[in-house]
């Protein structure tokens, strides 16, 4: 069975620091996946070989059956991967609107195609409608959040990458955002690759987890498997 | 010091500040999205402005050889860009400097080489004599104020409205995040090189007319440049005009009734270290230039 | 290493016996570039501060000597050292603002001081001194020893000897507790400052000691000329002495000696390559020295003994 995204054997390094050995994990298409582990597991190096961004990889990443390791990583978003990344990655000196059509470059859509997925976007954040105008700096965190994901749905994705979006919000509003990943997930078939800290929040999420520990996926299964070992329980989730 | 010759002073140096509104936009451009300051922007400049009098020469008509020399000067920056400055993109700011500086030598050559160095005439396509010519400003001057405005004013609808603009804006900020989005960011900067080039060469085509063509024509120019650059804040391209004309008043008023014409460089010198030294990021900018 | 001092410093002596008067001059000027660019070094190289202006203070080193003998009447031998105190004094006083620029900024003010440097030589409120646009000559100095030494080699040693002064003077500065400062200032200046080390201060103090070790290269190249003007000094001096540092490695003392030979020969050679275009010769080759050695030539030395280490174990 061909899977979306498929990592085989992925080393990564920043420079002469190797973070990741021979990782290997699987995305279904439509499919929902979370990578889970302590801090400095290598996560977010998980989401940046993914991208090519600033780390050296070896092993293989196909993207819906094609390979996109050495790729740029403007090629790598234009093949339909969108990327939340650490810290938002918000354009924080453009307006809203300014933010969500440059997220709206990759579709190369048509003003009315943009509208429309404007209006989409606006349908499952109504702030941004809100805060057409405003200059992105200008908006509070989880604001900032939701207008990360709409840029990035803006591109249309097939996968969307998500690294951290609770960090520092609100339960309410990362409950708030969490239910629209699910929406998006089941609306337009986005599959999703989610890295938390929050593992609870990710285990309602997504059908599969990973578990990586100082660069190697040491577990993965459906989060009911993971939750219930108790070991995996005790070392990994603090419970 | 009477009330006309302080006017005439002052609108004679916001015809000037108007090259220096140019050339400060070029400088601030490059330095938005390279974080790079351009020392060779002026040599660039001259070489533009002599390819226009070549052109001219050979019997191209004013405003034709312009928009060639505008075109060539696009094409020249983009060039550079792709073939030159992207190999150092992550070298030392050492390193950069010096080959902002090897190319500073490089087209000072090329210019005296393939043009010759004697001081020549260049046309103003503004008639001495015109209708808009007036006891305060020539018509050149005019023509010139004009010609700047018209081209900034493009300049800025272009970031402000197009969807291409936006693009350049978005690779300038955040190039992580534009690759994020598909936008490629080598060829951004390249653009941003192209129009740089465009508007040193628009400031030395305007500029030839009064200060004469010859290879050292705009390192005066440049400097000015800097100084208004920094004074608009080397990060704003709204201050970067803005800086420009008030450089060029405060040259010409300043050189006409304190300093004397002698010391109106060592004056750009002088504001270039006040701004430094006191309010780095200028007027409108909003870097913060690392103290210690 | 240690036979090299030793060992230079004999070639250096008999170098003007065995070639011409005219390459004697050329050598002599090379001592001359070396020790402005030592002066660079000490500024770039170890204290990290980017100077796109030491042609200033190469002027100013030569206009003090020139002053200091036509003008006071003062005996050559001691126009180095009214250079240097002029040069010290003025570099600090430049130094103290600047110390609180970083890197593309101060090469901003920098290269402006530098573009503005022959306009102020040519104020006509100075001509008495300087000169003014026309310029001003000096008598060359005349060899106490004729048999010996005829005026051209006479004046190499003389330069020789002010070179070694000035190099082991740096030698010692760097090896010792002032050296190590600079290079934490250089390369972790949060840290620096933590460790109670006075960074503004440390980084005028330098920028004072670069100015006065090229203020001294400015008055031994007025007194090898013999004769200077205004335009003898633009940007490009700035900028012949930044790319001698570079070239033979910013922070390396030997690569001082390189670099002069780097900006005395080499644009001789370009010219020769091409009669007309020499600049664009010399830029390119800038520009691919940059992308192939940006270290300089001590860059590249220091790498080559790396990777023999390295295979040797």
């Amino acid at each position: 069975m061909s899977h979306l995204l498929e990592l085989r054997g992925v080393d990564a390094a920043y420079g002469a620091i190797a973070v990741l050995r021979g990782v290997s994990l699987e995305i279904a298409d439509g499919g929902m996946v979370a990578l889970l582990g302590a801090n400095g597991a290598g996560k977010t190096t998980t989401l940046r070989a993914i991208c090519n961004m600033g780390v050296k990889t070896r092993g293989e990443i196909r993207f819906a059956g094609r390979r996109i390791d050495g790729l740029a990583t403007e090629a790598i978003a234009r093949a339909g991967i969108g990327h939340v990344p650490e810290g938002r990655g918000t354009f924080t000196s453009l307006s809203v609107e300014e933010n969500l059509r440059l997220g709206a470059y990759l579709a190369r859509a048509s003003e009315r195609r943009i509208a429309d997925d404007l209006e989409k976007m606006f349908g499952y954040f109504p702030v941004l409608r809100a805060r057409f105008h405003q200059q992105a700096g200008t908006l509070s965190g989880g604001e900032q959040q939701m207008l990360a994901i709409a840029r990035a749905l803006m591109g249309q994705p097939r996968l969307l990458l998500l690294d951290e979006p609770s960090f520092g919000l609100a339960p309410i509003i990362v409950q708030d955002i969490f239910r629209i990943l699910r929406v998006i997930n089941r609306e337009q078939h986005t599959s999703i690759l989610l890295v938390e800290q929050n593992a609870r929040l990710a285990f309602e999420l997504v059908d599969r987890v990973y578990l990586l520990e100082t660069g190697r996926v040491v577990t993965s299964g459906p989060p009911s498997q993971i939750a219930a070992d108790e070991t995996v329980r005790r070392a990994y989730l603090g419970q | 010091m009477t009330m006309q010759t302080l006017l005439h002073q002052l609108l004679s140096g916001f015809a000037m500040g108007a090259i220096y509104a140019s050339v400060a936009l070029a400088l601030v451009m490059i330095f938005k999205a390279t974080h790079q300051v351009n020392f060779a922007q002026g040599e660039l400049a001259v070489c533009s402005t002599y390819v226009a009098a070549s052109l001219i020469t050979a019997g191209v008509p004013y405003w034709i050889a312009f928009a060639l020399t505008v075109v060539i000067s696009f094409v020249a920056g983009v060039v550079i860009e792709r073939a030159v400055m992207r190999q150092f993109r992550h070298a030392s700011v050492l390193t950069q400097v010096i080959v902002f500086v090897g190319f500073l030598i490089l087209f000072n050559s090329l210019t005296g080489w393939v043009f010759g160095t004697m001081t020549r005439p260049f046309p103003s396509p503004f008639a001495d004599n015109a209708w808009y010519g007036s006891r305060y400003l020539s018509p050149h001057e005019i023509g010139l104020i004009g010609v700047t405005l018209v081209v900034l004013a493009i300049v800025f609808v272009f970031f402000r409205y197009t969807r291409l603009g936006l693009t350049m804006r978005a690779a300038a900020e955040n190039p992580a995040s534009s690759r994020l989005v598909g936008i490629r960011v080598g060829w951004m900067l390249a653009l941003g090189w192209g129009l740089a080039s465009t508007l040193g060469a628009v400031a030395g085509v305007m500029a030839a007319p009064r200060l004469f063509l010859e290879p050292n024509m705009m390192s005066g120019v440049l400097l000015y440049g800097f100084a208004a650059a920094l004074l608009g804040g080397i990060d704003n391209p709204w201050g970067a005009p803005i800086g420009g004309f008030i450089v060029g008043v405060l040259e010409n008023v300043a050189g006409a009734y304190l300093v004397g014409s002698q010391l109106k460089l060592p004056l750009a010198l002088f504001v270039i270290i006040l701004v430094l030294v006191l309010r780095p990021s200028g007027l409108f900018g909003r870097t913060v230039v690392v103290r210690v | 290493m240690k036979l090299a001092a030793p060992a230079a410093i004999v070639i250096a002596v008999i170098l003007p016996f065995v070639v011409s008067g005219y390459h004697t001059f050329q050598l002599a000027q090379v001592l001359a570039y070396a020790i402005a660019i030592l002066g660079l070094n000490l500024l770039t190289g170890f204290s990290g501060q980017i100077s796109l202006g030491n042609g200033a203070f190469y002027a100013l080193g030569a206009y003090s000597a020139v002053i200091a003998i036509n003008n006071l009447h003062l005996p050559y031998g001691v126009a180095p050292v009214v250079a240097a105190a002029v040069c010290f004094v003025l570099g600090y006083l430049f130094g103290k603002p600047a110390a609180r620029l970083e890197g593309l900024y101060l090469a901003l003010a920098t290269f402006a001081l530098a573009v503005v440097t022959p306009q102020l030589l040519k104020l006509d409120r100075l001509e008495p001194w300087t000169g003014g646009r026309g310029g001003v000559q000096i008598d060359k100095p005349v060899s106490p020893f004729p048999s010996v030494l005829d005026d051209d080699r006479w004046l190499y040693m003389y330069c020789l000897i002010v070179a070694i002064v000035m190099f082991a003077l740096a030698w010692n500065v760097i090896r010792g507790r002032t050296g190590r400062a600079l290079i934490a200032l250089r390369d972790h200046p949060i840290g620096a400052g933590a460790m109670g080390i006075d960074i503004a201060e440390y980084k005028a103090v330098t920028f004072g000691i670069s100015a006065m070790y090229t203020g001294v290269a400015g008055a031994l190249g007025a007194l090898i000329a013999g004769f200077i003007s205004p335009d003898s000094f633009s940007i490009l001096v700035s900028i012949q002495l930044l790319v001698g540092g570079v070239v033979g490695g910013i922070a390396s003392i030997f690569g001082t000696l390189f670099g002069a030979v780097f900006i005395e020969f080499v644009p001789n050679l370009a010219n020769q390559l091409s009669d007309n275009a020499p600049g664009v010769v010399f830029g390119v080759l800038l520009i691919l020295c940059m992308r192939v050695m940006p270290g300089g030539l001590a860059g590249l030395v220091a790498s080559a003994r790396a990777r023999r280490a390295h295979r040797g174990t």
